[in-house]
C-alpha cells in the first residue's frame, strides 16, 4: 500500500504567491515590507547569486569551456532549466511550433536575463491602428510604478524624449565598445535611430541601498551577480523580503492547482514537494500567481471545480489565449578594419550598451507595429566556439603582406589569423511586436501529464504575414547597416527561413495568456490583475499583458506587480479581500 | 554600496584584483590541476551536472591510437610559435576527449574522420597517418585544409578537418595559455569608461 497522503497545513497565510521571478518577487517584496504574512512557493531550487553565481570563472574552469550542453546559454549561465525539463514535457498542436524556456530556481529567469529594461510606451497600451485590443490602463496610469521601479531597482540610460520610448529615472550609461561605435555610425547613415541602452545594472551605487554593490564591469550579468550589481528577483526582491521576517519561501514546491471553496473563492494551493515527493495543501486568504505566462495559465486551467468548471478565472474562455512572444531575427559579421586591434578590457556591462528603438512610421510599411534592434560586439572572453568557422572568414581579407589568403588552412599562419580576427565580430538582433491573436494559445493537453501527474500545456502558435514581413524588414535593415559599417557579412535570410524569424517562444518574452480587461466576457482579469471570477486571486507575471510592444517584458511585469500588490494592500484595508 | 565595497564583498581589493591578473599570466598548470579546478567550486552547480561531469570524466571514448592521431592533428593546426605553446601543450587532446563525450554529436564525425584519414594514408603511403613522415602528413592535410580548392572527392576530409580546426581553436583559446595568447584583458573588476582615447583617435571614432 502506498503511503501517499495529502498533508494539510493548519496555518492560514495572508497571501500565498506561486513563483519567485520578477512578478512573484515584486509582489512578495511589497507585501512583506507592508507587514503581510506571505508564503512563496518556488518550483525550483534555492539560488542566491552571492553564493551560487559562476561569475568571474575562466573558461578553463569549465570542462566544456563554457559550452551550453547542460545550460543552453552556456556552462556559467544562471539558468537552472532550459527548453526541455526532464519529466516535465509540453506538447504542440496541429504541427505548430513553440519553444518554452523554464528556469526552476529562486528568481526564475531573472537570474540570467539580458537586463534590457524598457518601458512600454503610450501607444503600446492604446494602439493607434486599432488592430489589437487596448489595455484597460494607460501609460500614464503605469508611469508612477515604472518610476518607483527605476528608483528601487536601478536602470541606466539616457533621456531622449522619444514619444513611444518613455524615459525613466536613469543611472549613468556605459559607453559603447569600439565595434558598437561602428554599428552606431552605420545605423545612423541608414537612417536608423541609435540611442544608449537601458539596462538594470548599477553603473553607480543605487542611492539609499546598502545591500547591493555597484557594477564592476565584468560583462557577465547572464551569470547573475555576486554583489547584486544587477537586477535578479532573487537578489533584489525575494532575499530582502525574507529578511523582513514576513516572507517564507518553500523551494522545490511544484504547485498543482489553486484550491477554491463552494463560493468559488480561492482558499490556498496544493503542491508537490519535490524533495519528499509528498502532497501538501496550504491555506491563504489571497492567492497570487507569478509562475510565468505559461505556468499561470496552466495552473488556472488545471484548477477546475463546480464553481469554475472551465478552469479558474476562465468563464470568458480566454485563459491560454492571446499567447504572444516577441519576434526575433538576427545578423552578424566582422569588421576587417579592426583586425589586429589593440587589446584592452572591453567587458563593459552584461546588458546592451546601445540599441535602436523603433524609428519608422508604419503608414509607409506593409506590416503593423515595429521592432527594436539590440547590438553587440567587442573583445569578449573566449569560450567554446571561439574561432569557429574561421574558414568562412580568413579567405576574405588579405594577409599581413597584403596577399589574398586561401580560406581555411592550419599552422602558424592560422594561429596568427585567430589573433588577427579576435574582437572584429559584431551582431544585431531585432525584437519586435507580435500581434496577440485569439488563435495562438496554450491549453491543457488532454492526454499528457508530467512526472508529478500534473496535466501539461499544449501549444498552438503560428506566425502570421505581419510578423514574417516584419522579419523581412529586419533583414533588409541589417544588410544596410552592415554595408554602411564596412563590415563583411553574409546575405540576408530569405523566405526559406521566414527571414530568420525565430520559432515562437525562442525570444522568451511569452505573454498574454491571462489577459486583463474591463469586460469579463473578453478578459480573465480586471485592470488590477484581479480575477473577474474570483476576487482573491491575482496574476502578476506577464500573463495579464493585453498586447506587448516591442519592449522586453520584465520592466512592465515589475511595474504591474508592484501596482497590484499596492492594490491588494488597499483592498485588505477596506476589508474587501 | 559603492564599487570599492563591491570589490571588498568579492574578496578583491585593487591589489588582489591585480594579483588575479598576475595569476593568469603564470604558465599553464598541468592538465590534472586544470581538471581539478574545473570540478572544484560546486557552489551553484546542480547535482545532476556534478554527477554528469563525474561520469563523463570516468569514461574513455578514444582509443590510444586515436588520441595519438588527434595529438598530431591538433599540433599541425595550432603549433608552438614564439608567442605560445602548441595545442597539445595546452592539453587540447584532453579537451577533445571530454567534449565528444559531452556532445555525442561529435563522436561519429571525429571517429569516422580519423579512420577516413588513416585509410587515405594507407592507400597513398601504405601507412596509417601517425606512421607517415611529416611531409606525407602535410601533403595529405593540404588536400583537406582548404575548402575552396580541395578536390570534390576529398569533401569528407574537408568536413572532418573543419571540425578538428574548430575543436582545436575552442580548446586552445579557452585554455590558460590560449587566453593569454589571444590577449583577452577582461574578467577583472574595474571601471569601464569607454574605448581608450588613443584607440578612438586611431580609428577616427572620437565623435561618434
Amino acid at each position: 500500500m502506498s503511503d501517499l497522503q495529502i498533508k494539510k497545513s493548519s496555518t492560514t497565510y495572508d497571501v500565498v504567491i506561486v513563483g519567485s521571478g520578477a512578478g512573484g518577487g515584486m509582489a512578495g517584496y511589497v507585501l512583506a515590507n507592508a507587514g503581510i504574512k506571505v508564503l512563496m512557493l518556488e518550483a525550483g531550487a534555492y539560488f542566491d547569486p552571492q553564493k551560487d553565481s559562476q561569475q568571474l570563472k575562466w573558461p578553463w574552469e569549465s570542462p566544456r569551456r563554457g559550452a551550453g550542453t547542460t545550460r543552453y546559454f552556456g556552462d556559467f549561465d544562471a539558468a537552472f532549466g532550459g527548453w526541455e525539463l526532464d519529466g516535465e514535457p509540453y506538447t504542440t498542436k496541429d504541427n505548430t511550433e513553440f519553444s518554452w524556456f523554464r528556469s526552476r530556481m529562486l528568481g526564475g529567469r531573472t537570474n540570467h536575463w539580458g537586463r534590457i529594461s524598457l518601458r512600454m510606451g503610450p501607444h503600446d497600451f492604446k494602439s493607434r491602428d486599432g488592430l489589437t485590443d487596448d489595455w484597460p490602463i494607460t501609460y500614464d496610469e503605469v508611469k508612477p510604478y515604472y518610476d518607483k521601479v527605476d528608483r528601487m531597482i536601478g536602470v541606466y540610460g539616457t533621456v531622449e524624449g522619444l514619444e513611444n520610448e518613455p524615459d525613466g529615472i536613469f543611472l549613468p550609461p556605459p559607453k559603447p565598445r569600439l565595434n558598437e561605435l561602428y554599428i552606431k555610425q552605420g545605423a545612423k547613415k541608414a537612417g536608423v535611430t541609435v540611442i544608449t541602452g537601458r539596462g538594470s545594472v548599477l553603473t553607480e551605487a543605487l542611492p539609499g541601498n546598502k545591500d547591493r554593490g555597484a557594477c564592476f564591469f565584468c560583462g557577465q550579468c547572464g551569470r547573475s551577480c555576486k554583489v547584486y550589481g544587477d537586477f535578479s528577483a532573487s537578489s533584489c526582491l525575494v532575499i530582502p523580503a525574507v529578511k523582513t521576517g514576513n516572507l517564507k519561501v518553500i523551494t522545490n514546491a511544484m504547485v498543482r492547482e489553486v484550491l477554491t471553496n463552494k463560493e468559488g473563492l480561492a482558499t490556498g494551493v496544493s503542491y508537490v514537494n519535490k524533495e519528499d515527493m509528498q502532497e501538501y495543501q496550504v491555506n491563504a486568504k489571497t492567492v497570487i500567481l507569478g509562475a510565468s505566462a505559461g505556468e499561470s495559465a496552466r495552473l488556472l486551467l488545471n484548477s477546475r471545480s463546480a464553481a469554475h468548471p472551465g478552469g479558474l478565472a476562465n468563464s470568458s474562455g480566454v485563459v491560454g489565449r492571446y499567447l504572444h512572444d516577441s519576434t526575433g531575427s538576427s545578423a552578424g559579421g566582422f569588421l576587417p578594419q579592426l583586425m589586429d586591434r589593440k587589446r584592452y578590457n572591453e567587458d563593459g556591462v552584461g546588458s546592451v550598451h546601445i540599441y535602436s528603438p523603433w524609428w519608422l512610421d508604419n503608414k509607409k510599411l506593409d506590416f503593423p507595429r515595429g521592432y527594436h534592434i539590440e547590438y553587440g560586439g567587442g573583445l569578449h572572453m573566449p569560450s567554446y566556439g571561439f574561432g569557429g568557422g574561421i574558414e568562412n572568414m580568413n579567405g576574405m581579407v588579405p594577409d599581413r603582406n597584403g596577399n589574398k589568403k586561401e580560406a581555411g588552412g592550419y599552422g602558424a599562419s592560422l594561429k596568427d589569423d585567430y589573433r588577427r580576427f579576435y574582437g572584429t565580430q559584431f551582431g544585431m538582433a531585432g525584437r519586435g511586436t507580435a500581434i496577440a491573436r485569439y488563435d495562438n494559445y496554450c491549453e491543457i493537453d488532454p492526454n499528457v501529464v508530467d512526472k508529478f501527474g500534473i496535466p501539461v500545456l499544449r501549444f498552438h502558435y503560428k506566425w502570421a504575414p505581419d510578423e514574417i514581413k516584419q522579419a523581412k524588414h529586419m533583414q533588409e535593415t541589417f544588410q544596410e547597416i552592415m554595408h554602411n559599417m564596412g563590415g563583411i557579412y553574409g546575405g540576408p535570410q530569405g523566405p526559406e527561413t521566414n527571414y530568420g524569424l525565430e520559432t515562437p517562444g525562442k525570444i522568451i518574452h511569452e505573454v498574454g495568456t491571462v489577459r486583463m480587461g474591463d469586460d469579463p466576457k473578453k478578459s480573465a482579469l480586471n485592470k488590477w490583475c484581479q480575477a473577474h471570477d474570483c476576487k482573491n486571486l491575482f496574476v502578476v507575471d506577464a500573463a495579464p499583458f493585453v498586447q506587448q510592444g516591442d519592449k522586453n517584458a520584465t520592466w512592465t511585469i515589475l511595474a504591474l506587480s508592484m501596482r497590484t500588490a499596492e492594490y491588494i494592500l488597499q483592498q485588505r484595508k477596506a476589508l474587501n479581500i | 554600496m559603492n564599487r570599492r565595497d563591491s570589490l571588498k564583498a568579492l574578496g578583491l581589493s585593487a591589489v588582489s584584483a591585480g594579483l588575479l591578473l598576475e595569476a593568469c599570466k603564470t604558465e599553464t598548470k598541468p592538465a590534472a590541476a586544470e581538471a581539478a579546478a574545473a570540478t572544484e567550486g560546486a557552489a551553484g552547480r546542480q547535482p545532476f551536472e556534478i554527477e554528469r561531469d563525474k561520469k563523463l570524466n570516468g569514461e574513455k571514448f578514444f582509443t590510444a591510437a586515436e588520441m595519438e592521431t588527434i595529438t598530431v592533428l591538433v599540433d599541425i593546426i595550432i603549433p608552438k610559435d614564439d608567442k605560445s605553446g602548441s595545442a597539445s601543450d595546452a592539453k587540447v587532446p584532453d579537451f577533445i576527449e571530454f567534449i565528444v563525450k559531452d556532445m555525442p554529436d561529435h563522436q561519429t564525425p571525429v571517429r569516422g574522420g580519423l579512420r577516413w584519414l588513416d585509410l587515405q594514408c594507407l592507400n597513398r603511403y601504405s601507412k596509417v597517418f601517425t606512421d607517415c613522415s611529416h611531409n606525407q602528413q602535410i601533403e595529405l592535410i593540404d588536400m583537406i585544409a582548404y575548402p575552396n580548392k580541395a578536390k570534390p572527392e576529398m569533401a569528407q576530409g574537408v568536413s572532418f578537418f573543419n571540425r578538428m580546426r574548430d575543436l582545436t581553436a575552442s580548446g586552445f583559446f579557452t585554455s590558460q595559455m590560449g587566453v593569454k595568447d589571444i590577449g583577452y584583458a577582461g574578467n577583472s573588476p574595474g571601471k569601464w569608461t569607454g574605448v581608450p582615447e588613443d584607440i578612438l583617435k586611431h580609428y577616427g571614432m572620437e565623435n561618434v
